[in-house]
């Protein structure tokens, strides 16, 4: 396809938001313990912040990034850390996703519990993450967007 | 047909208001919902939740333990679907060459 429009200013603009969509994502996963927020919600705002960068730059700045191929590993590493924490927990003795027994040293039971859930909110946003780009990549394949 | 679909659209709203009037008031502490122990006397999960949640995690935010640890299976769940549904995506969209031949032809 050949190219509409190639304009400095949108492609300055997604520069100078992209950056600053993205720590608010991992914002976002991070502090989903003390405030509205989670995996879903912040892994919405990281692939908001990469798909800004791709529908502004195009293809030829998008390589930059994320791969195109690097997406499905990513989301399959995305339900593995989940998947993982909750096998783990398992084979040292508990319930599945029981994070009790998660074989971090020097931690009593509720702080293991809170860095459980803030390990599978991590392996949530970035399967999140992975999908949306996955799926907006696919959509345009072979066009050279923007 | 027409004044028929009015009909049963008009009947349908008269039972959901009718359904509605038996609802509790919203914000009331007296509600059952709020209770602690239910009406079978068993303690009801909600109170248990907001009551030990802290306790559990040490995390303020109550939603986001009773979603990453009362109820992770179910998030577990969740991240499945959104996987298979990109997976599914990835499928239906993907451009392969056969087809692209195929349509050329």
């Amino acid at each position: 396809m050949r190219r509409q429009f190639d304009s400095p200013i949108v492609l300055l603009g997604a520069r100078l938001l992209s950056p600053y969509i993205m720590v608010f994502g991992w914002y976002v996963i991070f502090h989903g313990h003390y405030s509205p927020g989670g995996g879903f919600q912040g892994g919405a705002l990281l692939a908001a912040s990469i798909l800004l960068m791709r529908v502004a730059g195009g293809r030829r700045v998008s390589r930059l990034q994320i791969r195109e191929f690097a997406t499905t590993p990513l989301a399959i590493i995305g339900v593995f850390i989940y998947f993982a924490t909750g096998l783990t927990a398992m084979a040292m003795g508990g319930y599945f996703l029981d994070y009790e027994m998660l074989p971090l040293p020097g931690l009593d039971p509720p702080s293991l519990r809170y860095y459980g859930i803030l390990i599978i909110e991590v392996g949530i946003g970035l399967a999140v993450m992975a999908i949306l780009i996955m799926i907006f990549d696919n959509m345009v394949k072979g066009e050279d967007y923007a | 047909m027409k004044a028929l679909k009015v009909l049963i659209l008009v009947l349908f709203a008269a039972v959901l208001i009718y359904a509605a009037g038996d609802l509790p008031y919203r914000g009331d502490p007296d509600n059952l919902m709020h209770a602690e122990r239910s009406i079978t006397n068993t303690q009801v999960k909600g109170s248990y939740f907001i009551q030990n949640a802290y306790r559990d995690a040490r995390t303020p935010n109550m939603v986001t333990v009773v979603l990453g640890d009362y109820r992770s299976i179910d998030t577990f769940g969740e991240q499945v679907v959104i996987y298979t549904a990109g997976l599914i995506a990835l499928l239906v969209l993907r451009r392969t060459r056969t087809i692209r031949r195929r349509l050329e032809e």
